[in-house]
């Protein structure tokens, strides 16, 4: 039987249970004069027999389909006698058994290949049957044996909230587990790097060139791995954005969350928030091609050199994109303030702006500091408007006309392309994204210190 | 010559029932006109048919009232009465409600209050007001009360303001408590704490009025015998409107009181008279508890 088929007979067999289920326990409340007699509601003691009756045998297929593979291809392998003793070989060989038995080999087999792939087929259909029986087993005896506990005082809904809870359980930690997977693996290339270049250089070397000699006799390609190019670049570009977005999404905010009238409020809010809905690849082209060359322009009319790509640009474009992020969260915190403060700031004869700028903000602070340091994080891990404005060239530079580059474009750069990836030019990647997870973490945890702080001198 | 004002109110208003033709509406002005004293002669605040209308409903109907200096005039009546709303009024709070309109004539010593040409800063520097629940600004003790005499520049020296702040915090009662902890947060203190500092807050900007608006409904009461007291020593000084739903607390602590009933104003008349010898036949009703 077809896995699909298996599928669909799996799911038709739940909901035979969950319908068997609901209406014994429907027939059980009539017989007893009324649903306040049973221990749990007919729709629970359905929920339970499904569950009995597709949790594991859903379960069982999803191992099934896992593991298949491998313990059929180990039990062909074991049945080879004179086996390549490289894994490279091993694979040929095997990748050879599974065309023939599909019949894509063409010649002349070996008769010690053509019984392994005889093998292979009747592996594979026994197991096709094998997984069908016991799935259709399971699923109907443990559906039965769930029908059959039934009674009245089954206290099915405890045991359905009680497996549903698991089941978000398991949810929250399958995204805990991946964020500290991610860690780890980026943790692991970062210290192969730092094997072969120091951290010292890696974190105070001032040059930036990450050219690794492919060949001994290669010429001119010694690398060099300073990254502090790079942090200066996204340093550069991130203030440049905050000093962009901190200002004019913190006065959007304000108009629209105190001096707005309901109509422009409504028609407002949408329309800044469609600037978070922009793709940030549509940024970077806007940056390179409109605002770059303007600047170059302005800065040329002025009588001062400007690189064609350059931190102000991508740091203004980044800033704009970011001003709906930094508005639409000041707002609601500025909403969140409680109404009576304003009124008692107005009836002490305030205006509105002495009201705003000494009580709403002050009480305000804490959500709206955590939201700049949330913004900011996100400023520093942007890349596709870099990428496209801000230049590959490791300059370590103040000056915002020149073109920098940033942790996250040389990110892209030494993974776009074909790479050795035991090379420390691959690895650098590893480094540089290390750093960024590290500086991120750090940021977040000021950020939740500084509300903190500041909730509980208000609170 | 409150009796005589009170006649041209009245005609005034048959008059204007008669215009529009409404039957209706004489009849019902004729049960809800007001009845009893609504005039003073030392009147400090002077409101002359007021009405006030929240969008297309009208909230406030032609209400006229007199509060006079240095007098504690209470507000009772039921819920929804529109008592709280005639007293935001006063200092122009309604203005914050998006599509409230206030129309009639109010002065507070003659000057109007509402118009063109009023700036509602000073009006409400002179027209102080108490809330319902305490509202303390997330700063220090010390911040909360010389908030209000920092923005209107009355004074600007730490002595001045250390004074201010003294004087302020001892005439609401509040001073013995919080003297060793100025630079706490107002928030922390107690309910009862929290609105002896509001209406420190509310006196150190030296006001002529104080509105309070329930100001004891959510304290308990001791802190609610403690803020009555409070209002009875500030009558010396100051002219105070209080709205109430406790009408033990509005025989308390005032000298006449006005019975809301619906937006219109039934009856005004010395605390006393109200509480045993109600003119009208809703407020009695209303005093011996018959609803509300």
């Amino acid at each position: 039987m077809q896995t699909p088929t298996l599928f669909a007979l799996l799911l038709l067999l739940i909901l035979v249970a969950y319908g068997t289920g609901f209406s014994r326990a429907l027939s059980a409340a009539r017989s007893r004069g009324g649903l306040r007699n049973l221990a749990s509601l007919p729709s629970y003691h359905g929920l339970f027999a499904a569950l009995w009756c597709g949790l594991p045998a859903l379960l069982l297929l999803g191992a099934w389909l896992i593991f298949d593979d491998a313990i059929i291809r180990f039990m062909v392998m074991h049945s080879i006698a004179d086996k390549p003793d490289t894994i490279a070989g091993q694979n040929l060989l095997y990748a050879q058994i599974q065309n023939l038995s599909a019949g894509h080999l063409i010649g002349e087999a070996s008769p010690q290949l053509q019984s392994a792939a005889e093998h292979l087929n009747q592996l594979r259909s026994n197991a096709n049957t094998l997984q069908a029986f016991l799935i259709l087993v399971l699923a109907v005896g443990l559906g039965a044996f769930a029908l059959l506990r039934f009674s009245p005082e089954l206290r099915a809904r405890e045991k359905v909230e009680k497996v549903l809870r698991v089941i978000l359980i398991t949810c929250a930690c399958a995204a805990i587990f991946t964020t500290v997977g991610i860690l780890f693996s980026v943790l692991f290339e970062s210290l192969r790097f730092f094997q072969s270049v120091p951290v010292s250089e890696f974190l105070f070397g001032l040059h930036w060139s990450p050219q690794m000699a492919l060949r001994a006799d290669q010429v001119g390609s010694s690398g060099a791995f300073g990254a502090v190019p790079l942090f200066t670049g996204t340093l550069m570009v991130s203030a440049i954005a905050m000093l962009v977005a901190v200002p004019v999404g913190l006065m959007a905010a304000i108009y629209l969350a105190e001096y707005a009238s309901k109509r422009v409020r409504n028609v407002a809010k949408p329309i800044i928030e469609i600037l978070a809905g922009v793709p940030t690849v549509v940024y970077g082209f806007f940056a390179a091609l409109t605002v770059a060359p303007f600047i170059r322009e302005l800065a040329t009319s002025v009588g001062l050199q400007a690189s064609s790509e350059s931190a102000l640009a991508a740091g203004l474009v980044m800033g704009i994109m970011i001003i709906p992020f930094v508005s639409s969260l000041s707002d609601d915190v500025i909403n969140a303030v409680p109404q009576s403060l304003r009124d008692g700031a107005l009836g002490l004869g305030s205006t509105q702006s002495e009201t705003v700028r000494k009580v709403v903000i002050p009480a305000a602070l804490p959500g709206i500091v955590g939201g700049v340091l949330l913004a900011v994080s996100r400023a520093i891990g942007e890349t596709m408007i870099v990428v496209m404005a801000a230049g590959l060239a490791a300059n370590l530079t103040a000056n915002p006309l020149e073109s920098v580059t940033t942790v996250t474009v040389q990110i892209v750069t030494l993974l776009v392309g074909d790479q050795e990836f035991d090379s420390p030019k691959t690895l650098a990647a590893f480094a540089l994204g290390l750093m960024l997870f590290i500086s991120t973490l750090v940021l977040n945890f000021i950020a939740l210190h500084v509300v903190k702080k500041y909730r509980e001198q208000y609170d | 010559m409150s009796t005589m004002t009170l006649d041209a109110a009245e005609r005034t208003e048959s008059a204007r029932s008669e215009l529009t033709g409404k039957k209706v509406a004489v009849s019902q002005a004729e049960v809800r006109k007001t009845v009893g004293q609504p005039f003073s002669d030392t009147a400090k605040l002077r409101m002359r048919d007021v009405n006030v209308f929240y969008g297309e409903s009208q909230a406030i109907h032609n209400v006229s009232l007199d509060i006079g200096r240095n007098e504690v005039v209470a507000m009772i009546g039921p819920s929804g009465c529109g008592k709280s709303t005639f007293l935001r009024c006063l200092n122009r709070m309604n203005d914050t409600i998006e599509g409230c309109r206030v129309e009639g004539e109010l002065s507070l010593d003659g000057e109007p209050i509402y118009g063109a040409k009023v700036d509602v800063v000073p009006l409400r520097a002179r027209v102080g007001m108490v809330f319902q629940k305490p509202n303390p600004f997330p700063k220090t003790i010390y911040e909360n009360v010389v908030y209000g005499p920092k923005i209107h520049g009355i004074a600007s020296r730490r002595a001045d303001l250390d004074e201010i702040v003294e004087n302020s915090l001892r005439r609401a009662g509040l001073w013995n408590e919080v003297k060793d902890r100025l630079d706490k947060p107002g928030t922390g203190l107690s309910g009862g704490q929290q609105q002896r500092l509001c209406i420190a807050r509310a006196i150190a900007v030296s006001p002529e009025v104080i509105l309070m608006d329930e100001p004891c409904s959510a304290l308990d009461p001791i802190a609610t015998a403690r803020i009555e007291e409070l209002i009875d020593e500030l009558r010396e000084n100051y002219t105070i409107a209080i709205v109430t739903h406790s009408m033990q607390q509005a025989a308390r602590v005032s000298q006449r009181t006005a019975y809301f009933h619906l937006g219109h104003l039934v009856e005004v008349n010395d605390t006393e008279t109200v509480f045993t010898n109600p003119e009208h036949e809703l407020t009695e009703a209303y005093i011996t508890g018959r609803f509300g």
